[in-house]
């Protein structure tokens, strides 16, 4: 094993949170390191330079690791789970494969016991994240109309993404209801934005966006992390955190692109490594002195796991609509977002309202879905669809439990050895009903939008399964892993700051409130400073 | 990408030819080839790629169900084959359809039979209309809908 120069603080993982707390940190002038297991992106690399994009979405740039099947990525057991892990290791994480979906958590998803009766609440509130929100959204670059009833004031820097053809069709139905739409807001850029050029609509955003309108975190966080001072190191597969005889963390053993060890010794270790692979992580670093795994005294760490259930409902209309040559995320509608018990659920959800698909993916999925005969009728029934399609998510919030979990598998291994993690997730009742209450809420959108064929995928085809949860954040050591800014109870100079730290995982995409809880965690690292470890 | 496609044999390459013929046929009317054309069953033989395990298992079982003469029944049984196969799902004939349809649908043919301009989205992209934002009026304006914390737990 070969030494490396000791830093002051070394994050492992790139991705959403890894980037935006290496940004935030820089200013402190500390020697900063971040270890990436996977590399860097090139646009260039991106599906829709291409005449096979779209078949990349299923080799490649497919969104579940096991199907693409990189060398920087790792397997994942979840055969025992209805929901399939999503995620991407490279420079920028899972925001190079997101669909850029940028919804807020609502205030109540914090206080779900105390409002609801329900789960934890948060040791925080939304609206001590309300400035880091606004922060990232500035440093992501959002675009968004204010003045949603929906959700909480916000102040998105761009205009919203057109509502297009499709858009306007849906906002027609939904007035028709009487219910709330709004267009979404998302961080793909619709104006020239620092640096990055505007949307062109290629349509294709989740496998990466070769205009680079989209924003991932290896286009906006670190550019300018990198140019004030932190060094981010590419290759490098962190096999396990290491402790010294006082119990702090010492560092961490890592491979590199050759596949030799080395050791990364560092005075502050911060894990970004995601729902997944942050207990996965935690549990290779089990001890002498930690033999459940790393900060995991109160027996919490890859508990809690929480993926989102999202169910698809699509239809087709006989007016020809904006099919793939746009953003998918068009618009959402909160009518459902929050707790009415008189429906037979608590919490609620988000209906994402979705553009069409390119030719071969509306084939692909339509066929899948059985709507799509093969032989002689193919032609015909095909060009009812191409175009004509319209579809609305609907994500459900997903309460913590603790049968739902990470945990290492016995024999699985990724190319290095390293034992790789096995998901056992159930959904739950209150879950299942909000999803079927969802169902048929978006059937009864769908009919008031003129659909026909309407097609529901309960675990849906490419579903996203966020990864959250799993070392959760709280004030009591015993029924939490980090306290209420981001430090291990157990381990006083290691930090989490990925979704991980989720109590509850609201029924939006979280991306950008990992991103506000990065930065909250980041900023109380640097008013804390001189007493970092008491 | 090429080493799979000689790596798929030649009465493998004959089956796949009739299976994807019977699978997308050509349509004289609208002026489409079928997926047995020769150029695109280079494509879909050449895109095997990693599912090369999963194709042979459906060519395979596609001869198994047909008694081993697939190619000799008439177009309605093959029809019928097909979809009842691929309605009984696993992975195997999923891979093979998906190999043939994203194939076939990045044909220049068949796109400009879509009105599709056969061409990769980037660089030049696609046009996008604003739609009608007039129809958010009937929401702009409407009380709040989302919990505010402070003032229900201030109660």
């Amino acid at each position: 094993m070969s030494g490396n120069e000791r830093v002051d603080v070394l994050i492992i993982g790139s991705g959403a949170s890894g980037a935006a707390v290496a940004w935030s940190l820089a200013e402190t002038k500390m020697r900063i390191l971040c270890l990436e297991q996977g590399d860097w992106m090139k646009s260039t690399d991106f599906p829709t330079n291409g005449r096979n994009w779209e078949a990349r979405r299923y080799d490649d740039f497919d969104i579940f690791p096991n199907r693409r099947g990189r060398d920087t990525d790792y397997p994942v057991n979840d055969d025992n789970s209805p929901m399939k892990v999503a995620n991407f290791n490279g420079v920028g994480g899972g925001t190079v494969i997101y669909t850029a979906h940028w919804p807020r958590m609502h205030p109540s998803d914090f206080k779900v016991k105390s409002l609801d009766g329900v789960a934890d609440d948060w040791p925080i509130d939304y609206w001590t994240l309300e400035r880091f929100y606004e922060e990232n959204d500035h440093m992501m670059g959002v675009s968004g109309l204010a003045g949603d009833p929906g959700v909480p004031p916000r102040h998105p820097p761009m205009p919203p993404i057109p509502l297009g053809k499709t858009g306007s069709h849906y906002g027609k139905a939904m007035n028709k209801l009487g219910w709330h739409w709004w267009p979404s807001d998302t961080t793909i850029a619709t104006t020239p934005y620092e640096g990055r050029a505007q949307c062109i609509n290629l349509g294709h955003c989740t496998p990466g966006c070769a205009q680079g309108a989209k924003a991932s975190t290896d286009i906006t966080y670190w550019p300018l992390a990198i140019r004030a001072g932190v060094e981010l190191r590419t290759r490098c597969r962190v096999r396990e955190i290491t402790t010294d005889e006082h119990g702090m963390a010492s560092g961490a053993i890592y491979y590199d692109a050759e596949g030799k060890e080395q050791f990364q010794p560092a005075e502050v270790v911060i894990v970004a490594c995601n729902g997944v692979g942050t207990p996965r992580l935690l549990l290779n670093s089990a001890s002498g002195k930690f033999p459940n795994g790393l900060a995991n005294s109160s027996g919490l760490v890859g508990k809690n796991l929480m993926l989102h259930p999202w169910p698809m409902i699509s239809g087709y209309v006989e007016e020809t609509l904006d099919g793939g040559k746009a953003p998918i995320t068009n618009l959402w509608s909160k009518q459902f977002y929050e707790t009415d018990r008189s429906r037979g659920f608590v919490r609620g959800y988000t209906l994402q309202f979705n553009r069409g698909m390119g030719p071969a993916n509306q084939a692909i999925t339509s066929a899948v879905t059985g709507q799509l005969p093969w032989g002689h009728e193919h032609h015909r029934v095909y060009r009812e669809m191409f175009e004509h399609r319209v579809g609305i998510g609907v994500a459900c919030d997903d309460l913590p439990e603790e049968h739902n979990r990470v945990t290492l598998d016995p024999v699985l291994k990724d190319s290095n050895g390293i034992p790789a993690p096995k998901i056992d997730y159930a959904i739950s009742d209150n879950t299942r009903r909000m999803m079927e209450h969802g169902i048929a809420r978006a059937e009864e959108i769908l009919t008031a939008a003129g659909a026909t064929r309407l097609y529901c995928s309960r675990t849906a085809l490419n579903s996203p399964g966020h990864l959250l949860g799993t070392a959760r954040m709280g004030t009591d050591p015993e029924r939490s892993v980090v306290n209420d800014w981001g430090r291990c109870h157990d381990v006083k100079n290691l930090f989490i700051v990925d979704g991980s730290v989720f109590v509850t995982g609201g029924g939006v995409n979280p991306t950008s409130t990992i991103q506000a809880t990065a930065l909250y965690i980041a900023d109380q690292m640097k008013q804390r400073l001189a007493n970092l470890f008491d | 990408m090429d080493s799979n496609a000689a790596a798929l044999s030649v009465p493998e390459l004959d089956s796949l030819r009739t299976v994807a013929g019977t699978m997308i046929p050509a349509d004289a009317a609208l002026g489409v080839p079928g997926a047995d054309d020769p150029a695109i069953l280079h494509d879909i033989a050449r895109s095997v790629g990693r599912d090369l395990l999963l194709v042979r298992q459906a060519l395979a079982e596609i001869e198994a169900k047909s008694g081993g003469a697939f190619a000799a029944l008439d177009r309605d049984q093959r029809e019928a084959l097909i979809n009842g196969y691929y309605a009984g799902g696993g992975a195997a004939i999923v891979a093979l359809g998906r190999l043939i349809l994203g194939a076939y649908y990045r044909d220049d043919r068949v796109l400009l039979s879509l009105k599709q301009e056969p061409r990769a989205p980037f660089p030049k992209g696609y046009t996008l209309e604003q739609g009608d934002w007039s129809l958010l009026d009937a929401v702009r304006g409407r009380a709040p809908l989302w919990r505010d914390d402070r003032k229900e737990l201030a109660t």
